[in-house]
């Protein structure tokens, strides 16, 4: 081996070993600190007012629901935003590559952008709007606070850019034979695509899911100011109540508890839920896609 | 014999480019037409015009008139969709869908609103049949269609356009990706077919069009040189570019 390649090779696994460390620092040490601090209670119990006792219950419960309400928002859209772009739109027209442009750069913008204008359009622009409409005898708003509902629209649209990039590509991996045989046989343009081409694309669009659905859990900045709250025990029955978050819950325990050292057994705790948290999500997303393409060859 | 379909100066453009000019042609009933010629001589095009396929792509733009039992199906107020339930197709390479074989060939009639179960089973296992399928699949109907082998894949591709049941089947070179035992079973089925079908074959063997074709029509540059029925435009061809083609001094 001359000196170049010993070197390269030195250098790389150099840098691997690097990597390595990192990973172990951030997942080892939560795991032997948080690991402690978990318990059934934990998972279960609201957090005492002092938030260095009870559990985190309502935080697993607020994170699970707005990721839940972000997919079924989000999800449809983005698909049908696809499915537009790569059937309906002319190839190469100027409107297509308008919208192209305009969602990639979507995926460039600051998570705290998007935070924002959470609150302006949708807790305050079309909340204040409902109040206005339906709710003028109300003396607090009603739909124009901050709320689950909203934050979970926020992260809709933050995870937009994801599903629609993912699923336009896979809509254009689909063989044109296929949907060729589909047209031959007297099938529609809309028969076609639900039967022939979103079936086929169904691993493809499971995968924009999968990464949509880990950004979205994992953000904190979108729902800051449009519904997360730092100490509500009860959870969220209705979409206009505000929740409580991991993610959060996570800065909350680290910066403003009242006594942030007797707190931090249950912030590592915490830490290890949410990893835990979006690790699961994520593999049962995984799980999913793996069904989804065994399905395409059958 | 009566004329099932006929084009009269059909002419394609694919963007600038002619890819048609000007094409007639009389397509009688319950017999196989050939269209011979070398590759990229318009024998696809054409094709694909006859049920309106070439709509599928940008940038096709077809004049003239292709009548369907007297009927221009060009118009278009014609529904592409009617057209092609009564001017099937089978393409050069087998597309069965990623789904079973009973799920393929019951596919036309599902998106034309069959529900009922039993007329599904009878017209997936007629379909089988007279694709001369049936025999070799009738254990794994519920299996993937893309365990078949390629030639019983195309025969499948047979079957689920039958299942439909059109008036006219456009075959677009089905057997070139065939091995020759595969190729011969076609074939034959090709024959059989033309009892109840009017076929349209598009091949680039020229042994095959005389084997399996009543009618043959040379095109060669975008334009129809020459039809007769095969026996004469093969013995004794009229135009001087036919007698070259099949002497093999092009193509």
């Amino acid at each position: 081996m001359n000196v170049g390649d010993r070197a390269l090779r030195f250098v790389s696994g150099l840098a691997l070993l690097v990597v390595l460390v990192a990973i172990f620092a951030i997942l080892g040490i939560v795991v032997v600190y948080g690991a402690g601090a978990l318990s059934w209670q934990m998972l279960v119990d609201a957090p005492s007012s002092d938030l260095a006792g009870g559990g985190v219950m309502p935080a697993i419960y607020g994170t699970a629901a707005c990721t839940m309400l972000m997919t079924l928002a989000g999800v449809p859209v983005g698909v049908a935003t696809a499915v537009y772009l790569a059937e309906y739109a002319p190839q190469r027209s100027w409107f297509a590559t308008a919208v192209r442009a305009a969602v990639r750069s979507l995926a460039g913008v600051p998570s705290i952008v998007f935070g924002l204008f959470g609150l302006g359009f949708f807790a305050l622009f079309v909340g204040g709007r409902i109040d206005g409409m339906f709710y003028s005898d109300a003396t607090s708003p009603v739909f124009g606070r901050p709320a689950i509902l909203w934050s979970s629209l926020t992260l809709a649209v933050l995870t937009l850019p994801v599903v629609i990039v993912t699923t336009e590509e896979a809509i254009r991996r689909v063989p044109r034979e296929h949907r060729e045989a589909s047209y031959a046989l007297g099938a529609t343009k809309l028969t076609t695509i639900a039967r022939v081409v979103l079936p086929h694309a169904r691993a493809g669009i499971l995968t924009g899911v999968v990464l949509a659905v880990s950004r979205g859990a994992g953000e904190v900045a979108p729902i800051l100011f449009t519904g997360v709250a730092n100490y509500l025990p009860r959870v969220p029955t209705d979409v206009r109540d505000g929740f409580m978050h991991l993610g959060y819950h996570v800065y909350v325990l680290a910066t403003q508890a009242p006594d942030v050292d007797r707190a931090r057994p249950m912030l590592f705790g915490t830490v290890l839920v949410l990893l835990v948290l979006t690790l699961v999500l994520d593999a049962a997303a995984l799980v999913l896609r793996a069904r989804a393409q065994r399905g395409t060859r059958v | 014999m009566t004329a099932k379909m006929e084009a009269r100066d059909l002419v394609v453009h694919y963007r600038e480019k002619v890819a048609l000019r000007s094409a007639s042609l009389t397509i009688p009933e319950n017999q196989v037409t050939a269209l011979i010629g070398p590759s990229g001589c318009g024998k696809s095009t054409f094709l694909r015009a006859l049920n309106r396929m070439h709509e599928l792509h940008d940038g096709v733009r077809v004049t003239g008139k292709v009548y369907l039992d007297g009927a221009d199906i060009l118009d278009p107020h014609v529904d592409p969709v009617e057209v092609r339930r009564k001017v099937g197709m089978v393409f050069q390479r087998s597309n069965p869908f990623p789904k079973t074989i009973f799920e393929n060939v019951a596919y036309g009639l599902r998106v034309a609103g069959e529900r009922n179960r039993a007329v599904l089973e009878c017209r997936v296992h007629e379909s089988l049949e007279a694709a001369a399928l049936w025999d070799e699949v009738k254990d794994r109907l519920h299996e993937s269609a893309l365990e078949l082998s390629g030639g019983q894949q195309q025969r499948l591709c047979v079957a689920r356009a039958v299942a439909v049941r059109p008036e006219v089947l456009l075959m677009d070179e089905p057997a070139s990706a065939l091995d020759p035992i595969a190729t011969g079973r076609i074939e034959e089925l090709i024959v059989a077919l033309k009892e109840k079908y009017t076929i349209v074959l598009v091949t680039h063997s020229m042994q095959e069009a005389r084997r399996l074709s009543d009618q043959a029509a040379f095109l060669y540059m975008g334009e129809i040189v020459e039809v007769a029925p095969t026996p004469e435009l093969f013995e004794a061809p009229r135009q001087p570019r036919t007698q070259a083609y099949l002497r093999g001094h092009f193509g």
